[in-house]
């Protein structure tokens, strides 16, 4: 389109001003103070972030050493010293047999939603609710592990905690995988089936090795989110201050609970140790999220 | 589908009749299963619990949630279970957590969308990230031993300027010590914030392109482009999101057993101790036996009807919202 309005019968003067100095006060006013805000808000999740890390980290480094790693737990508040290893040790067993639990199960749940149900009504409830279960306080799945297990086989063990963790990662893996399915194109599963395989053979075959990838990555998001909970293990796995290496058999721990218990003490020496199992605890976490970044970073399918 | 496993070794016939059809089934059939186990644990909880908590719930009656007494082991006579306090006290620390999260992840959910400069943003997820990843215990810790004990001179500050003012005073009341309900609030809204900011900027983001532009070619300021285009767009979404929040703060457990003071009372008084229901059953289970142990899972009962109502609720929200928006894109 050509501009064909001669100078003459537009004076500059009477043209509208679209500079940003013709905003009215008031209205730039607003906008830079909602930029301000935001900005603000940004910065106000930061610092907490920054402040809980530098304090773990300073508090934590301070009692960090092998023997806080390979000693036994005291069974005296008051007692200086002492470790973290049956804690440890808990952590890695109880959360390793939920993922051996959750993980499978889910991935098949997965396949289930985005390579069978699909849009079914069946389907689509079971979606619901596996995302309504992500909210399902973990409390209560300790409470529900309490009465249907620990009641069921007469003593805390850290089996139970297994489960209640299982149980807490089992949606979370569900939705994640399902994502990740949905990702692996459709021609992948036309040219299998093609060539005469199975449905099953398919998925098993060529769907879920397309998938692999991101469906680790976020197994072991919820791995990381699992091994920080507390709630249900303070209530089904019992208490213990030596390494228990057998998950069915006699009471365990875990590094939330000893943070749980210690910090709730009003002894310099349980605070500390408290402090270093925080910090224990949050290299596990951080390390299990670093892997599931790097890996779905790396080996992620590239969307169409 | 009509063909079968055709190798070389047996040539067959192309029928649907192969010997790995049974496969196909038992496959098909063990996946469902998996599928419905999410069901089956939704509706295994929702049946053990009430029946463990029966003998709790049939003494007290709707008392249960209406007493605001709670008396495990009174000198004379029967326990007293009354949840009332615990409720309030959940419902309180989860609006003090929600009037400090919702503002912030609304802000940080337009940063990542509108404001930030592309190099900016994938820190700025990281951060968020990170707020999610650490263990809500680790949350807890920090708070009961430097949190809560840094904010007593300014909750004390609070009381002096604001105690006075009628009405308003009444919720900055004495401050008794750092481990309050205002404590537990700001913990928790630390603690939600991640999730409100992921599914509000997930929203956010599906506002058409075209919207926004037109706004913008309307001589709108940024602001005004945001209040005129993506809240109007985004609003179910962002309501959903905060419900989900609000369902994390009611659930969470050990963070506000430690900060929140574990005291069994009613007030207005944001510096006074307190309790939740997700605290009280991790405090007290230890030592409950009988009819205690039944009225702390009937806590439990109520907590989880509560938390699944409103995430049945956010998620239909937020759904439906999704569905809405994709159908303006078109």
């Amino acid at each position: 389109m050509t501009v064909t309005a001669a100078p003459a019968t537009r004076p500059t003067a009477d043209r509208p001003d679209l500079t940003r100095a013709a905003l009215s006060g008031r209205r730039r006013f607003t906008n830079r103070l909602a930029t301000a805000a935001i900005w603000g808000a940004v910065l106000l999740a930061v610092v907490p972030l920054a402040l809980v890390t530098y304090t773990v980290v300073s508090k934590g480094a301070g009692v960090m050493s092998p023997s806080f790693l390979t000693e036994d737990i005291p069974n005296s508040y008051r007692r200086v010293g002492g470790g973290m290893a049956p804690a440890i040790i808990g952590t890695l067993l109880i959360t390793g047999a939920a993922a051996l639990m959750a993980i499978p199960l889910g991935v098949f749940g997965a396949i289930y939603l985005n390579e069978y149900g699909k849009q079914r009504p069946l389907a689509r409830l079971i979606r619901l609710m596996a995302d309504v279960m992500t909210g399902v306080p973990s409390i209560v799945m300790g409470l529900f592990i309490y009465i249907a297990w620990v009641r069921l086989v007469g003593q805390f063990t850290g089996f139970a905690g297994a489960l209640a963790l299982a149980c807490l990662m089992l949606p979370v893996v569900i939705r994640s995988s399902e994502e990740m399915l949905r990702l692996v194109p459709e021609e992948l599963r036309q040219a299998s089936m093609a060539l005469g395989a199975r449905k099953w053979k398919t998925t098993l075959t060529v769907v879920l090795p397309a998938a692999i990838s991101g469906i680790t990555s976020g197994s072991l998001l919820a791995v990381a989110r699992a091994a920080g909970e507390t709630a249900p293990i303070i209530i089904v796995t019992g208490i213990a201050f030596s390494p228990n290496w057998n998950l069915f058999d006699g009471s365990n721990t875990a590094l939330p609970a000893q943070i749980f218990r210690n910090a709730s003490t009003s002894f310099p020496a349980a605070q500390d140790r408290a402090w270093g199992a925080a910090l224990t605890l949050i290299v596990i976490v951080l390390g299990f999220t670093i892997i599931a970044r790097f890996i779905s970073s790396r080996f992620a399918i590239k969307e169409r | 589908m009509t063909l079968t496993n055709k190798s070389p070794a047996s040539p067959s016939t192309l029928t649907r009749r192969g010997s790995s059809a049974v496969g196909d089934r038992v496959f098909s059939w063990w996946t469902l299963g998996t599928g419905l186990l999410v069901l089956a644990v939704l509706g295994l909880i929702l049946i053990t619990t009430v029946r463990e908590a029966w003998p709790a719930l049939d003494a007290m009656g709707l008392r249960f949630l209406t007493e605001r007494t709670w008396d495990p082991n009174p000198a004379t006579g029967d326990a007293v279970f009354g949840a009332l306090s615990f409720a309030y006290g959940t419902a309180i620390s989860s609006l003090i957590a929600l009037l400090f999260a919702v503002p912030i992840s609304i802000g940080i959910a337009l940063f990542l969308t509108e404001l930030a400069p592309r190099r900016l943003r994938a820190p700025a997820v990281t951060v968020i990230d990170l707020l999610a990843a650490v263990p809500s215990v680790v949350f807890g810790l920090w708070g009961i031993l430097v949190v809560a004990p840094a904010l007593v001179p300014v909750y004390q500050w609070c009381h002096d300027v604001l105690g006075g003012v009628p009405v308003l005073g009444n919720l900055f009341g004495p401050v008794v010590s750092g481990r309050n309900y205002m404590t537990a609030g700001l913990i928790l809204a630390i603690m939600v914030t991640p999730i409100i900011t992921s599914i509000t900027r997930e929203v956010f983001s599906t506002v058409p392109r075209a919207d926004k532009d037109a706004a913008l070619a309307l001589g709108a300021t940024r602001w005004e482009m945001i209040r005129g285009a993506v809240f109007p767009h985004s609003f179910g979404g962002v309501v959903g999101a905060v419900m989900l929040g609000l369902g994390r703060a009611m659930g969470e457990t050990i963070a506000v057993a430690l900060v929140i003071g574990g005291s069994t009372n009613i007030t207005a008084n944001l510096f006074a101790p307190g309790n939740s229901m997700a605290a009280v059953i991790v405090q007290q289970f230890g030592e409950s036996t009988g009819t205690f142990t039944a009225a702390l899972i009937g806590l439990g009962v109520v907590l989880f009807a509560m938390t699944v109502l409103i995430n049945v609720l956010a998620q239909t929200v937020v759904r439906r919202a999704e569905a809405r928006m994709k159908g303006s894109v078109a």
